[in-house]
């Protein structure tokens, strides 16, 4: 097993000045999921999930083919998460566009080297920009919102019936929930009586046009939820100790939903002036991305990054 | 006279489940339907009931898949691909999921129209990496199904029959293998599923005007062996004529132009099925009169691809089979 070497708070404040740094050299990025996310992936990866030591090199190998009858070298990138043992968890993130925050996580987590970040988007690299099945940390695809859940929850359904302790965790995003599928899955969860299926939910109220409530509304998610099946709990997302005890929370015969409430532009305030337009950060001038650079790095209490010969 | 054989796919999936404990048993609310009412009540312990929920049913036997088993996923054929396409693509056939997926009714061997027809299934799986296709022609494919597809290192999308049919085989599926049904040089017959008993109705008439037909079977649709097939198109003088239950468009007829295109071949070819059309319902027997599916269709065809006339008329074509809409061997109507 790795030894926890960072503590969990490092890892979060880790994971945002490595996006961060990356967004800044790259003209932009993913950086509000980054302010919502880290402290789940942190928590997730440097306490909750009980994983074995990675399988693949620290160095990701550059893209070998998608799966076919003609490619027997194939593999995903689920051993950056640990090998399949009975006992062992296993994660699957569901928003594949959070993948530049979840590779952050692997690199502060020791799962995966600095270099690997270095790959992201590049042709060729299996480091991609929406995490694909054999990206680093993914175990499945998940780029169409709303399958993650259902493929847990066959998953857990087989682990359980073979008598695995292993658990199957589902890292989501709220806007999942506009999907039909994600409600059919948690009433099959709910029917079943699967429950070694957890999943967080980043609850940011944030999607691709905007804040959540004026492209779709939702309504009250952790009552539906609950009507559909599911054992529900509310979490601070950038409170440790909040998501440590919902995790702790029984859900015999039910699947646990934990829902983390963040915020987008949690450790880069700057964020919030792009408030509703945070789904994807692209900076509008060259002074505009000089001044998130100062701001920013102000923030997470770095120096700015020197992105001069970059994008 | 034919041998009828009652509910084939009901003994042949139970006994193939029970030899084999990584066999799942799943369904979409069409139990009955696809003949596992049985198969749920006298085994419950390898049976999920999913609901009426196919794109979480689709994504569950990923994870499945994932977990090591090998589920049977039991529906109409139409539910298994229009709506859960998305997660059809992403959990099964990219990750070559070993789903075995059984689609009931296909083309329009149901009276339920539109929404229950499987018309352009071929076309949708023949179009998607990683997915074999098989069609059960008659009862002895039928009961071979659940073993041929389980001998596929990937997805499989089946055509399976259900209900009465009758008996035209007596070997069971080998997986990427046609059948040969009359090896005559003048025209190529190609058909698959229930059309190919329509062919053999008009082989008789056919030889008895002096057209040797050759007459090929397929019940392995992809992966296919195109090698194989320009023998037997290089065997006859004249065309060949696909006949199929399906559309026009991306199935056997398509597969057939693609061959031929692929390899220079410059002969006729006559496409017979749903001519860019969508069926609506009613009895087999009319849907495949109306729309150009059954023998007499076919002997048309091959007059149009001869230019020439025949002579063959309805009385001269075998004993047509009348199936009624509602029978016993049927949960209901559809």
């Amino acid at each position: 097993m790795l030894t926890n070497e960072k503590t969990t708070e490092d890892v979060a404040l880790g994971i945002r000045r490595r996006v961060f740094e990356h967004a800044m050299r790259n003209n932009g990025g993913y950086l509000s999921q980054a302010c919502s996310a880290a402290e789940q992936l942190a928590w997730l990866y440097n306490e909750e999930l009980n994983l074995g030591p990675p399988t693949l090199p620290m160095i990701p190998k550059s893209f070998g083919g998608v799966p076919s009858a003609d490619n027997p070298d194939y593999h995903t990138g689920a051993g950056y998460n640990g090998p399949f043992e009975p006992d062992l968890d296993r994660l699957f993130i569901a928003p594949a566009h959070y993948a530049l925050v979840a590779y952050a996580t692997l690199i502060e987590v020791g799962r995966m080297a600095p270099e690997g970040l270095e790959m992201f988007n590049k042709d060729g690299s299996s480091v991609e920009m929406i995490g694909a099945e054999h990206s680093p940390g993914m175990e499945v695809h998940n780029g169409t919102l709303g399958i993650g859940l259902s493929t847990a929850a066959g998953l857990a359904w087989g682990r359980k019936r073979r008598g695995e302790t292993g658990k199957v965790w589902v890292y989501m995003s709220d806007g999942e929930v506009q999907e039909g599928q994600t409600w059919e899955a948690i009433q099959c969860c709910a029917h079943h009586k699967i429950d070694n299926v957890k999943a967080i939910m980043d609850v940011n109220r944030q999607q691709c046009d905007g804040a959540m409530n004026s492209v779709m509304e939702v309504g009250d998610i952790a009552q539906k939820m609950e009507d559909f099946g599911a054992k529900v709990v509310w979490a601070d997302a950038h409170n440790l100790d909040e998501m440590r005890a919902a995790a702790r929370t029984p859900h015999m015969g039910k699947p646990l939903i934990i829902l983390a409430n963040s915020s987008p532009w949690r450790g880069m305030p700057t964020l919030l002036e792009r408030f509703p337009r945070l789904h994807y950060v692209r900076f509008k001038s060259e002074e505009e991305r000089a001044r998130y650079n100062v701001e920013i790095a102000k923030s997470l209490k770095v120096d700015p990054v020197d992105y001069a010969g970059a994008h | 006279m034919l041998e009828m054989v009652s509910r084939p796919y009901e003994r042949a999936f139970e006994q193939h489940a029970l030899a084999n404990p990584d066999v799942l048993c799943l369904s979409a609310d069409l139990t009955s339907s696809c003949e596992i009412d049985k198969f749920r009540d006298n085994h419950p312990d390898q049976f999920l009931s999913l609901g009426m929920a196919e794109q979480n049913m689709m994504s569950f036997a990923g994870g499945l898949g994932l977990a090591g088993y090998r589920p049977f996923i039991h529906t109409f054929g139409v539910f298994c691909y229009r709506r859960p396409y998305d997660q059809l693509i992403a959990s099964i056939a990219y990750p070559r999921r070993k789903v075995r997926i059984m689609g009931f009714l296909p083309g329009i061997t149901t009276p339920g129209g539109m929404t229950h027809q499987a018309i352009e299934d071929i076309s949708v799986m023949r179009s998607m990496p990683n997915m074999t296709i098989l069609e059960t022609g008659d009862a002895t494919e039928v009961e071979s199904i659940c073993e041929a597809a389980d001998s596929i290192d990937g997805p499989v999308y089946c055509r399976v029959l259900r209900g009465q049919m009758p008996r035209l085989f007596d070997t069971p599926i080998v997986v990427g293998q046609m059948r040969e049904l009359s090896l005559g040089d003048d025209i190529l017959i190609v058909t698959a599923g229930i059309t190919t008993e329509e062919a053999m109705r008009a082989t008789k008439a056919l030889e008895g005007a002096g057209v040797s037909v050759r007459h090929l079977h397929l019940n392995t649709i992809k992966p296919f062996n195109a090698a194989a097939m320009l023998d037997h198109i290089n065997s006859v003088k004249g065309g060949v004529v696909t006949l199929e239950n399906h559309v026009t468009e991306g199935g056997i007829g398509s597969l057939m132009a693609e061959i031929m295109a692929d390899n220079g071949v410059g002969k006729k070819l006559k496409r017979l099925g749903l001519n860019d059309t969508y069926a609506h319902g009613g009895s087999r027997a009319y849907l495949m009169r109306y729309y150009g599916l059954d023998a007499l269709a076919l002997t048309q065809g091959i007059e149009d691809l001869m230019g020439q006339k025949l002579g063959i008329t309805e009385e001269d074509l075998s004993a047509a089979r009348v199936d009624a809409v509602h029978s016993l061997a049927k949960a209901e109507g559809l």
